[in-house]
């Protein structure tokens, strides 16, 4: 029965570390506004010249 | 909306109205010069996505000619307020554009960077209408920006409040943390609690089940002292105000179960009730975060400033016109308004033709003529043309500002407490008695007994089912009412609704609509005259004009010779040989001393007057229905600030036992909803202008009516959408229901409760047991709530749902 103890030992950390990247990633605002992006999905961006203008501009 | 029969070639391309003048370009058809500019700039940037789906998302530019307008947006002193942020390079700015409605609208928005070199990033949100763009100051400015946004279609909602530093609206409800880790330790520790549940011991270690209780002391810490702390923080600023509120209950609960389990784990003697005690703070939290919905787009405190615009059009001494935003006029300053436009100062009318409503900020229902030298007070809005005005008082020392300062209107709210924090008080004082009772009850015979007896019974039934009830409830209410277009500014205002007992209503804007009806006055006229009438009408665009143009429209025009204007007076033409004159009492038939209504336009045909024409605000659909089921359950009075020409027809509405005061000034309002208070009464207030603002803060509860629910609305507890007068009854009725709700929910918990009480009262309650209540009796609430409160909708509002139906 002292395998019960590894595994709850491991489990655990590796639980807590979900819940600390779920916190860290409601942090960075990216649920702060949840319908716009559904709407945004719905064009495609064009392609060729636009795309490296996308990256640059996300930065 | 256009229907598959409708040509779809007759549609413009842009914004998909009806063509009535024909713009080609590119092959397509446009309605305007406007929004064939909005294609051609799209065009050249290769924006075109923004027309994909074939629907024609576009939104006509009202203005082609923005030359000057906002002028004042260069003013450093402007911008800077304006401006979330700004650096050298960096600048934020934040506009609120309600024209949005579509994804188009959203694609075009964040691609501004292709249309303007400045803009670094543009983002939007859809939910609250705005748009956070980043652009660097140094190539371009907020004029710029807003021009680009006005051209397109997306003129940002600009009033004199945001000079005012724009708050931060939190968006994100830090709740969601407290909710996450309470979950996450409340799932934990069940899993961990399961050998406890079952009697798994027999494996021989009991240094596991030692180990499993550790690990679940560990687990709740966080659970108190990160996620549950907000009830005590409520109760113990409840204490600090000498009242007794319902989180005091939780807050003693919760520490009470901590408490026990410490000693339970550190002496080794049980394993603890932790999972109870994370398990209701998990549900408590999901109840408020479920509570707390906000309305992002709607403001419920409004201040006068909200209602005025933030720049005026100034004509400099040689001549020329520039934009400067309000604050920043002078007295002597002359400011040039157009029609539809709001007088932002008190100030001395410059030329014939002024035609003021005031209805917003007095009630009055009809324009009033100014005629050139006399005053035009600030609030009131032109209905004719153009005019000039020279500014004698300051914006902040209009009688308006003044009227909005005084002390009358800045009241607290001071609201009872509502029926939930009662209930939830003698409820704790009940399980007090309860439990001490029981300690006492068992004291002589087995005091371990009585101890346990005294803790479990505060553990198994604490005031969370009330609570939960609650929050359920009214976070489902909210919902369902903003479905009804009625926005709650929060659940409190549920309350406050269901227990009132007089409602009072203004008439201007609130019983009646912003749509015109005309009456003759007058000897009857044939088909013929009519005709000639309208023939004349149709060739001034005085709004009055107008008016009675859209209503003759049936009438096949003539051609018109000697037509002439003169501001202020009337028009006149000769029409098929007949000379026909038409315009003010004072020009037509001479008289100075005049006591009718100042939108009158009379008539003369040949020479002969023929009487006059009356254009009145019609009253609001289905309010007879409306009007009828409320007096059947309340004391109904009317409150206006016009003059009492409609009482007649006001009456065979309401009948003659209803109360109407008639010009009635806005503090007489407010001392009326006062005497009624005093006398015990609660009152709905309802109405929708600044004059309302000092009764809506008054009464117990206030409703704002709007037709634009962009528009300006007085401070007040709730705002409802204009077309949904008819939905009235339904709503206080909702709203009395989901106390109803509440007040059986509580009754389920009870039994819940009872089965609970019933072990601790014996001092037999094991842990297994709580652990099964709690979330048991949680979701039954969470769920009969919940469903009760939509079968409510749909019982209550089907109905109108279905009359509104067949009648369009």
């Amino acid at each position: 029965m002292s395998a019960i103890y590894v595994l709850i030992g491991v489990s655990i950390p590796i639980a807590a570390a979900f819940l600390i990247a779920f916190l860290w990633s409601a942090k960075s605002g990216q649920y702060d506004d949840d319908y716009t992006p559904s709407l945004r999905m719905l064009r495609d961006d064009e392609v060729k010249q636009d795309q490296t203008d996308n990256q640059t501009e996300k930065s | 909306m256009s229907n598959s029969f409708v040509d779809k070639k007759q549609v413009c391309y842009h914004c998909g109205d009806v063509c009535n003048q024909r713009v080609l370009f590119d092959e397509k058809l446009f309605c305007c010069d406007g929004c064939k500019a909005v294609y051609e700039l799209l065009k050249d940037h290769e924006l075109c996505n923004y027309y994909s789906p074939g629907e024609h998302p576009g939104v006509s530019p009202k203005l082609k000619n923005f030359s000057g307008r906002f002028d004042y947006l260069n003013d450093p002193l402007v911008s800077d307020k304006l401006l979330q942020f700004k650096s050298e390079n960096l600048a934020i700015v934040v506009f609120d554009l309600p024209q949005m409605h579509c994804s188009s609208c959203v694609y075009l928005l964040e691609h501004l960077y292709k249309l303007n070199q400045g803009v670094a990033e543009s983002r939007t949100d859809f939910l609250k209408k705005t748009i956070t763009i980043h652009f660097n100051p140094a190539q371009t400015g907020l004029r710029e920006l807003v021009e680009l946004l006005a051209t397109l279609g997306y003129e940002p909602l600009l009033n004199l409040r945001d000079l005012d530093s724009r708050p931060q609206a939190k968006s994100f409800n830090k709740r969601v943390y407290r909710i996450a880790v309470a979950g996450f330790c409340f799932a934990n520790i069940m899993l961990l609690s399961f050998p406890e549940y079952f009697h798994i011991n027999h494996f021989g270690d009991a240094s596991m089940q030692r180990v499993f209780s550790w690990l679940n002391l560990l687990l709740a810490m966080p659970v108190l002292l990160f996620s549950g702390s907000e009830f005590f923080i409520t109760a113990w600023q409840g204490i600090r105000a000498k009242v007794l509120n319902i989180d005091f209950g939780l807050a003693l609960s919760i520490t009470i179960t901590f408490s026990r389990s410490v000693y339970e784990i550190v002496s080794g003697t049980g394993a603890g009730y932790l999972d109870s005690m994370s398990g209701i703070i998990f549900f408590m939290l999901i109840g408020r975060y479920f509570q707390d919905k906000t309305h992002y787009n709607l403001q419920f405190d409004r201040n006068y400033k909200s209602f005025f615009p933030i720049s005026v059009l100034i004509r400099k001494p040689d001549g020329s016109e520039s934009s400067v935003a309000l604050p920043q006029l002078k007295v002597g300053d002359t400011m040039v308004i157009h029609s539809q436009e709001l007088i932002p100062a008190d100030s001395k009318c410059l030329d014939e033709g002024a035609m003021i409503d005031y209805s917003f900020v007095t009630g009055e229902s009809t324009p009033i003529r100014i005629h050139k030298g006399e005053i035009i007070y600030a609030g009131g809005k032109q209905t004719g043309p153009i005019i000039a005005c020279e500014m004698l008082r300051d914006v902040s020392q209009s009688y308006l500002t003044d009227l909005w300062n005084k002390d009358t209107f800045k009241l607290e709210r001071n609201r009872e407490e509502s029926f939930v924090q009662k209930l939830g008080r003698n409820f704790t004082f009940f399980l007090l008695l309860l439990s001490v009772g029981s300690f006492f009850y068992w004291l002589p015979v087995d005091s371990a007994r009585g101890i346990n007896a005294l803790t479990t019974v505060l553990i198994v039934a604490c005031p969370c089912a009330l609570l939960l009830s609650a929050t359920f409830t009214q976070g489902a209410m909210m919902r369902i009412f903003s479905k009804a277009k009625a926005y709650l500014r929060n659940a409190r205002i549920l309350d406050s609704i269901a227990s009132v007992d007089h409602i009072v209503l203004d008439k201007t804007g609130t019983l009646t609509n912003q749509v015109q009806s005309v009456h003759f006055n007058g000897t009857e006229l044939n088909e013929h005259e009519l005709t000639l009438i309208f023939s004349l009408a149709r060739q001034s665009h005085h709004p009055l004009s107008r008016g009675l143009a859209d209503k003759l429209s049936f009438c096949s025009p003539q051609s018109v010779q000697l037509f002439n204007e003169i501001p202020g007076k009337g028009i006149t033409g000769v029409v098929n040989g007949y000379t026909i004159r038409m315009g003010s009492h004072a020009w037509i038939a001479g008289s100075t001393d005049y006591q009718g209504t100042q939108s009158a336009v009379y008539v003369e045909l040949n020479g002969k007057l023929l009487g006059y024409f009356e254009f009145r605000k019609q009253l609001r659909t289905g309010i007879r229905e409306v009007i009828a089921k409320l007096k059947k359950k309340y004391t109904v009075s009317v409150l206006s600030g016009d003059n009492d020409s409609e009482r007649s027809e006001l009456e065979s509405i309401f009948g003659k036992d209803v109360e109407m005061n008639f010009f009635q000034s806005p503090h007489q309002k407010l001392e009326y909803v006062k005497s009624l208070q005093n006398k015990g009464h609660k009152v709905l207030m309802i109405g929708d202008g600044l004059n309302d603002s000092g009764a809506l803060q008054q009464s117990d509860a206030g409703i704002s009516i709007t037709d634009d629910v962009n528009n300006f609305s007085p401070a007040c507890d709730a705002i409802l959408e204009g077309r949904e007068f008819e939905k009235l009854p339904s709503m206080i009725r909702l709203a009395q229901v989901s106390k109803r709700i509440i007040q059986m929910s509580f009754v389920i918990s009870l039994l819940y409760n009872m089965v609970g009480l019933s072990f601790a009262v014996q001092g037999a309650l094991s842990p297994v047991v709580a652990a099964i209540l709690m979330p048991l009796s949680s979701i039954t609430i969470i769920l009969f709530t919940t469903g009760l409160s939509w079968i409510a909708y749909h019982l209550l509002f089907r109905n109108a749902a279905i009359s509104t139906v067949v009648r369009a």
